[in-house]
Parts: structure tokens; C-alpha cells; sequence
């Protein structure tokens, strides 16, 4: 059998570069932001907190799109089993996306926000100035024209082939993706209105359709690499995506206790988004279960590793790291503290950024010509997952530490401190957290080498190891 | 999961949960949007209100601080800093910047007109009067 079934599968490799090339970015700035905690004036005026953060949220937010759409350019062909409708638009929303991108983090950095308002296009219709919504109103209108065109490009493709559950709930995915980012060009005067409609990008993506994206792309690589019956893969991704959207939706509650709306919500968000572990619980048991039942035996162990890691990493992430402040009594004290922080780092890196990897890991062998990499790449590549992971754990527990302290020095005790006052206490905290990021970036380092890294010459123990080349 | 629950079974109990969770959401969130007008006092969202919330988006404030608990945590929580501070305080706060006091967390200059610097204060009181549940839990937000 050819490494890749369809030649068109081959569009997703430039979506996977692209999407490496702007993690790094992303990881940059992310330090660069760890160091502005405890040394204020660092890069100030040059590169204000605020800029670095923007360009460190979106970043993330635009290389995982760029994942997502590379895992959908690889899978979807190969389970519809026909050629993707049109690889000449792919490539072509590639390139759009990509300049998109790298201008508006361009803008980001060269001119003040309050200028890059002025020219892109937020007096024409106010979309901006909001978190993770930054982007020029025309960056926004980017968005949704590629978003269009690449939703027309898999669904052509699925519609006229075999169709999975997998391309099912992928797609359905997308769908959900695209259509709750038109909610990023809804600006109401009023706040509170604001808020609430925000929160159906941020929440209904992350916490929604995320998740299907999620569920479908380990599901594909979990068929792939273990062997398992396409049957029960496909029926627990079923009950995941049900687990998902039962309790993410309503679960969306857990956002609305203090912004305005009624107090009803502390019950309606808090019980269901108490149960938001459930599907990524499940997503564990699911991934442990398949790779158990094997039937046989992939040469690539670091994509076996990758798929295991996220599921562990997405329920500790975003499950546990969830539920320990989305009851309304605990999210009281803890609401915008260094804990929330702690939350999105482990569940966007162990849900998201991982599964990304999970795609990649899998594909990009197959892409370049080969069916694994070479022993020692894998190996390498395998430091990188195991450096990365632990650096991000350790990355959570610092700013869960952060934020314990926070709450309690700033909203607890008898005479709260002030914001300032207690932040200078923290800074053991955000110093380690710094340090650990620095572990991170040397992961990162050994992650990009393992794309180059080759056999080194035979030698009697590499022979006696048995390197798998393909 | 044992043979008698099939792949089909799974997939119309998705389908069917789906279609309750999106029903019961709108529900819920169409009693929010009746509700919303006496918790909100849209009444006093002023034209000057909205030039300060223009404000805040077009410096993206929320960049580095909380507004009502949302947003960047590298600086105070702005929700109730009408009430912690006063209106005299915030604008001199503003205009002093950056403090340049060396290591310490910078807030650029952003050249407001004493206009726009009435229009930011109008926005968070008004932003203040919210009814929040009673959060932040004290005034140090």
C-alpha cells in the first residue's frame, strides 16, 4: 500500500509546517510574558504585556486552526476514500490564511493597537479590543472566508465519498467551529450582552465543538495505529461527543455567574460543567482500552505516545484543572486569578496543542516519504514529548500555587491586600513558572531537531536494537 | 461496551442529547435576555458610556487587566475600580503613566483629552453598578 492512499492527502503538510512555525512564535512570547511578571518593565515600551499576549493567544489560537485543518486535509480524503475535492484551493486558502496570520501578528507588533484599529477596519464594524478576539475586523472577515472555503472543500469531499462517523463528527465539528465565530462580529454597547455572546466563540468553541474536532482526529489515528474494529472506535466516539456536548453547552454556565446575568446560572453552569470531565474521562478510558486491545504492533511509537498523552493530559487539563474552581462557591474567590491561568495552560496544551501534535506525529512521516521515522528520530522525539509534558505540569502547579495565594491573600483573609501588594508576594511562583517554560522551549528545541535527526551509522548495539525504517 | 448497544444506538442518543442541550440552552438563554435589563440598568448606558467601552477596546485594555474577572491577570481588576478609587484617582492614575519605577509592571501612556478620559470613568461606573452577584468578594477586587 502507498504511504499516502490519496495524493491530494499531501496538502495538509504545509498546514503542519506552518502550524509548527507559529508554535514556536507562540512559545516566545509566552516567555517573553513569563518575564514581564516579575521583571515589570522588560521590553517595555517596545513590547507592552499586552501586545506580547495577544500575540502569544493568538498565535496558539492560529496554529491549531492550522492543525485542525491539516488533520481534516489528511484524514478525510483516506476515510471518504477519494481524492479531496480541490487541492488547488486548499493550497491557495493556505497561503491567504498564512499572510492573514503573519500580518496581523505584524500589526500586532509594529504599530500602537489603537492605530492598527484605525486600519483594520474596526471603524467600519467595532469587533476588537475583546481577549482572543483582537484581530483586525479584517483579519476576522479572513477568517470566515477561509473557513468557507475549506468547510466547502471537505464537505464536497465527504459528500462524495464513503462517509464515517469520523468525517461525520469532524465535520460536524467545523461546521460548529465556523458557525460560532460569527458570534466574534457581534459587539453590543452593552457589556454584559458582550460578555455573554463572547463567551459562544471562546467557551462553545473550546468547550464544544473542540471537542468533536478533538474526538474525530484521535479516533482516525487510534483506527490507524492500533488496528481496533472501526465499529467500537466509532461507537466511543459517540458516547464522548454526547458526554461533550451535554455537559459543554449548558456547562457554558459556568462563565455566566459574575458578568450580569441571572443567578440561576450558578446552578444550571455549575451542575453541568461539574460533569465536564466525564467525556475526557472517558476519552482516556477509550485510548488506554484501543491501544490495549491492539492488534498489532506501529512501528511509530511516538505518535502511540502522543495519542496516549492527550488523553491523559486533556482529562488532568481540562477536566480536573476545570472542576477545581467551576463550582460558583470556590469560582467566587478564584474567578481571574493566577488559577484560571493555570487551567488554560494545561487544558489547551494537554486538549489541544497535543492532539495537534497526536495528527502530526502520525502523518508527517507519510508526508515526507516514509511510514515512521527513524529510531533515533522517534526517540528524540518522544524526549521532546516527555520534556514538554512535565514542563507543563510543572508550568500548572506553579500558577495553581499562584493562584491559591492569590485568592486567599487578595479576597479571603480579614484585611485583603491589594492586587500590586499581593502579586509581589507571588513571585517565587511566576519565577519557577518562568523556569519551567524554559524547560518547555528546550522540549520544543528537541521536538523541531527530531524532524531532521537520522540513524546514527550501524553499530552492533543500534543492530541489535532493531531500528524500524519503514 | 457489551454487542447489544450498537454504533447506530450511540449515535442517535447524540443526536438526540445534542438536539436537548441546544434546546435547553437557548431556553435558558432566552429567560437571560428577559431578564437582562433589570440587572444590567441599560437605562443609564449613555452615549458617553459607549465612548468609554470604545475606549477600553480600541487601547485593549483587557489585555493586560480583569474586567469583571475577565481578561489578562497582570493587572488590577477593573470592575469595581470606580468604587475603589474614585473618578479623580482613575484619571490621574492614567495620566501619570507609564511610573517608570524600574522592574515594576508598566502601563503605557495613551495621550487621552480630559473629554476622554470622562467618557473611561463614565464606563466603569457604569460597569460597576452591574449587578454581579455581589463579585468581586471585596473592594480589592
Amino acid at each position: 500500500m502507498p504511504l499516502l492512499q490519496y495524493q491530494s492527502q499531501a496538502v495538509a503538510k504545509p498546514y503542519f509546517i506552518a502550524a509548527i512555525g507559529l508554535f514556536v512564535g507562540q512559545i516566545l512570547f509566552g516567555l517573553i510574558m513569563g518575564l514581564q511578571y516579575v521583571v515589570g518593565d522588560f521590553l517595555f515600551p517596545a513590547i507592552p504585556f499586552n501586545i506580547a499576549r495577544m500575540v502569544h493567544t493568538n498565535l496558539l489560537i492560529v496554529w491549531l486552526l492550522f492543525g485542525f485543518m491539516g488533520a481534516a486535509y489528511y484524514l478525510v480524503p483516506e476515510e471518504s476514500e477519494t481524492e479531496l475535492h480541490s487541492p488547488l484551493l486548499a493550497h491557495l486558502m493556505f497561503w491567504v490564511f498564512l499572510i492573514a496570520g503573519v500580518l496581523t501578528v505584524v500589526g500586532y507588533l509594529s504599530v500602537s493597537y489603537e492605530r492598527l484599529t484605525e486600519i483594520g477596519g474596526n471603524n467600519l464594524l467595532a469587533t476588537m479590543g475583546r481577549e482572543f478576539l483582537e484581530q483586525p475586523t479584517y483579519t476576522k472577515i479572513g477568517i470566515v472566508i477561509v473557513a468557507l472555503a475549506f468547510l466547502y472543500n471537505i464537505g464536497m469531499t465527504v459528500l462524495k465519498g464513503r462517509k464515517t462517523a469520523i468525517t461525520i463528527i469532524l465535520l460536524t465539528g467545523l461546521i460548529g467551529l465556523a458557525f460560532f465565530f460569527l458570534f466574534a462580529f457581534y459587539n453590543p454597547a452593552n457589556l454584559v450582552k458582550d460578555k455573554f455572546y463572547w463567551w459562544w466563540v471562546v467557551h462553545l468553541w473550546v468547550e464544544g465543538v473542540w471537542e468533536l474536532i478533538m474526538a474525530a482526529i484521535l479516533g482516525f489515528v487510534l483506527i490507524k495505529i492500533t488496528g481496533v474494529d472501526r465499529e467500537v472506535i466509532e461507537k466511543w466516539l459517540y458516547v464522548i461527543i454526547t458526554l461533550a456536548l451535554i455537559t459543554g453547552l449548558v456547562g457554558t454556565g459556568h462563565h455566566y455567574y459574575w458578568i450580569g446575568a441571572p443567578g440561576y446560572w450558578q446552578w444550571w453552569g455549575g451542575v453541568f460543567s461539574a460533569l465536564e470531565p466525564l467525556p475526557f474521562f472517558a476519552m482516556t478510558i477509550f485510548c488506554f482500552n484501543m491501544v490495549n486491545r491492539r492488534r498489532r504492533d506501529h512501528p511509530n511509537k511516538a505518535a502511540t505516545l502522543w495519542a496516549l498523552g492527550t488523553a491523559v493530559m486533556a482529562f488532568l487539563g481540562a477536566g480536573v484543572w476545570g472542576f477545581l474552581h467551576t463550582l460558583a462557591p470556590i469560582n467566587y474567590y478564584t474567578h481571574g486569578t493566577q488559577l484560571t491561568a493555570a487551567h488554560g495552560h494545561m487544558a489547551f496544551y494537554g486538549a489541544y496543542v497535543m492532539v495537534v501534535l497526536t495528527i502530526i506525529s502520525y502523518a508527517m512521516p507519510r508526508l515526507r516519504g516514509r511510514e515512521v521515522n527513524p529510531e533515533r528520530a522517534q526517540v528524540l522525539e518522544m524526549w521532546s514529548f516527555w520534556l514538554m509534558t512535565v514542563s507543563m505540569v510543572f508550568i500548572t502547579l506553579f500558577l495553581t500555587a499562584a493562584g491559591i495565594v492569590q485568592s486567599w491573600l487578595q479576597r479571603i483573609i480579614p484585611n485583603p491586600q491589594s492586587f500590586m501588594a499581593v502579586q509581589d508576594q507571588l513571585n517565587i511562583f511566576y519565577w519557577l513558572r518562568e523556569l519551567a517554560g524554559l524547560v518547555f522551549l528546550v522540549g520544543l528545541i528537541v521536538y523541531l531537531y527530531s524532524f531532521f535527526a537520522q540513524n546514527k551509522p550501524q553499530t552492533v548495539e543500534a543492530s541489535e536494537a532493531q531500528p524500524v525504517t519503514g | 461496551m457489551s454487542a447489544f448497544f450498537t454504533k447506530s444506538m450511540a449515535r442517535n442518543i447524540f443526536y438526540g442529547g445534542t438536539l436537548f442541550s441546544v434546546l435547553l440552552f437557548l431556553a435558558l438563554t432566552l429567560h437571560t435576555t428577559w431578564a437582562l435589563p433589570k440587572r444590567d440598568h441599560r437605562e443609564n448606558l449613555t452615549e458617553q458610556v459607549v465612548r468609554g467601552k470604545h475606549l477600553w477596546e480600541t487601547r485593549n485594555c483587557i489585555g493586560c487587566h480583569t474586567l469583571l474577572g475577565e481578561g489578562a491577570y497582570f493587572a488590577p481588576e477593573l470592575g469595581n475600580v470606580y468604587p475603589r478609587r474614585g473618578a479623580d484617582f482613575i484619571k490621574v492614575w492614567i495620566k501619570a503613566q507609564p511610573t517608570k519605577v524600574p522592574g515594576r509592571r508598566q502601563m503605557p501612556q495613551f495621550n487621552f483629552t480630559d473629554q476622554q478620559l470622562d467618557d473611561l470613568v463614565a464606563f466603569l461606573k457604569w460597569t460597576s453598578e452591574i449587578n454581579t452577584e455581589n463579585w468581586p468578594p471585596n473592594i480589592q477586587g
